[in-house]
């Protein structure tokens, strides 16, 4: 026990002290899993309507890959990205392996599923004669699309908070294509793993400490957005 | 016969004396490969209340959603002043000269008058335009006071209010009511009739209205459409369709359950219920 406090200790120091590498890897996973999230939102948002307002071949297919790409361990995604990326391999020309930029892919293959999977979740959930009505006010195709989303924009907050905790809290596929390099790669969840394996609990007290408060803040900020103006 | 009365039957001749407005031809739709509905021809004059009754399930909503151009039809032609609709391109344009309330308000998670702002905004209509009209047709559904309110807080007869509203501020030529009023109660519905009757007549609305109260049918219809088994049987005024019924189905619609109750009073004064 006297590991945890000592290391709760070095963590209030460092954070006091406003340690500059601290403060550095924080900034890195804000952007590299903040970047990801986006993207995802992106795609994934539009993409899920559309799989939620449309009737196909293969729609039970597909539906079903999503929901499995919910549940996919970060350390597989690692695994391919590397594979993809890797000097040999099909996309190795592009050099990305140990950037940030792998690392946003890699987020992304992670937080896509969750993204779209949530959002078919909640376009489902609305009236099927909003779709109508809609129309009827006379409504283009995007106007459609848009106005589904932003009735469903609470449990679409859902999907954020879920995809961004997602990645933020992901050490496997990060570590892998990313490869925790000093002022480069290394992320709050990476430096962690690292300062463990070196026995330096208060180093990564600290990166957990700002982890924790981090996904918080973020998490309490679409809270508020989610529940604004809402009496109970 | 009352003034009124009188009126109304002027009315009446000068609505059958106007030009087609709304022209169905051949309409049939399918469902699952089902024939849900099969409409030899249907004319609107323009102005004119058209009161769809029929029994649950006889395709009233079905011909409402195709005239609405929310469901494409297998077979069959919609005319709007005389021009074809096509069903591939200009169906946006041509769905932007109608409105439709549906039964649910289906109102926007948002505020009253963000709703009734909705089909303008999507017509690209700048907020400058927008304003006096959303305020205009909130003041003549007598929502005014519920402008800033949140739909979601809304009572029934309020939330059909703003459904209304949020229709006829876009001047719709045709509008498709798909039994409005049949979530309401009896006296919230009566208001709402009162309220909304003066502004059909006023706006010269063409509507079709979809009920299966025929006494709502009888009041507010210039022309009663009886729709049964998919089949349009019957168009024709009120007292025509009460006085000669098409077939034995039609007249068993209309016919009273029981006769007016026995105390003179009541007879004098019986309002249908």
């Amino acid at each position: 026990m006297d590991l945890f406090f000592e290391g709760l200790a070095r963590a209030v120091t460092l954070l006091l002290q406003g340690d500059r590498e601290l403060l550095r890897v924080t900034l890195l996973s804000l952007q590299v899993s903040g970047t990801a999230t986006i993207l995802c939102l992106l795609v994934g948002v539009p993409l899920g309507t559309a799989l939620a307002l449309t009737r196909f071949p293969g729609r039970g297919i597909a539906l079903g890959l999503v929901n499995t790409g919910m549940g996919l361990p970060p350390v597989v995604v690692g695994l391919i990205v590397s594979i993809m990326l890797w000097r040999t391999g099909p996309l190795g020309q592009l050099r990305l392996l140990y950037t940030p930029t792998a690392m946003v892919i890699a987020q992304c293959v992670i937080a896509l599923p969750i993204v779209v999977g949530l959002t078919v979740a909640a376009i489902q959930q609305l009236n099927p004669k909003l779709r109508l009505q809609i129309l009827g006010l006379g409504a283009s195709r995007m106007q459609l699309l848009w106005l589904l989303i932003r009735e469903a924009r609470l449990p679409l907050l859902a999907a954020v908070m879920a995809g961004f905790g997602a990645v933020i809290s992901e050490v496997g596929a990060s570590i892998m294509v990313g490869g925790n390099l000093l002022g480069q790669t290394r992320v709050l969840t990476t430096a962690t793993v690292m300062e463990v394996s070196k026995g330096e609990f208060g180093a990564a007290m600290a990166f957990s400490v700002v982890l924790l408060l981090l996904v918080y803040t973020v998490n309490a900020l679409l809270t508020w957005v989610q529940q604004r103006g809402r009496p109970l | 016969m009352s003034a009124g009365q009188i009126e109304q039957v002027e009315r009446r001749a000068d609505v059958a004396n106007a030009t087609p407005h709304v022209e169905v031809r051949g309409l049939v739709v399918r469902r699952s490969g089902r024939v849900v509905l099969d409409v030899d021809g249907l004319e609107l004059r323009r102005g004119e209340i058209l009161a769809l009754v029929g029994p649950n399930g006889a395709g009233k909503s079905t011909l409402v959603t195709a005239l609405a151009l929310l469901e494409r039809p297998a077979a069959g032609t919609i005319l709007l002043d005389g021009e074809q609709v096509d069903w591939r391109r200009g169906l946006l344009a041509a769905r932007r000269r109608l409105a439709i309330v549906f039964q649910e308000p289906l109102l926007f998670d948002t505020t009253v008058a963000d709703n009734v702002a909705t089909g303008l905004k999507l017509r690209g209509i700048s907020g400058r335009e927008r304003e006096p009209l959303v305020a205009r047709w909130l003041d003549r559904l007598g929502i005014v006071h519920l402008a800033r309110r949140q739909a979601r807080t809304l009572s029934g007869g309020e939330a059909q209010r703003t459904s209304l509203a949020r229709a006829l501020v876009l001047a719709p030529e045709l509008l498709l009511l798909d039994e409005p009023f049949a979530a309401l109660d009896a006296p919230t519905r009566e208001a709402l009739t009162d309220d909304l009757l003066p502004l059909l007549r006023e706006t010269a609305t063409t509507t079709v209205l979809v009920t299966h109260d025929r006494d709502e049918a009888l009041e507010m219809g210039d022309r009663i459409g009886v729709i049964l088994d998919g089949r349009l049987v019957q168009v024709d005024r009120p007292e025509a369709v009460l006085a000669a019924p098409a077939n034995e189905a039609v007249a068993a619609f209309f016919r009273r359950r029981r006769p007016a109750a026995p105390r003179s009073d009541a007879i004098l004064h019986s309002s249908p219920t």
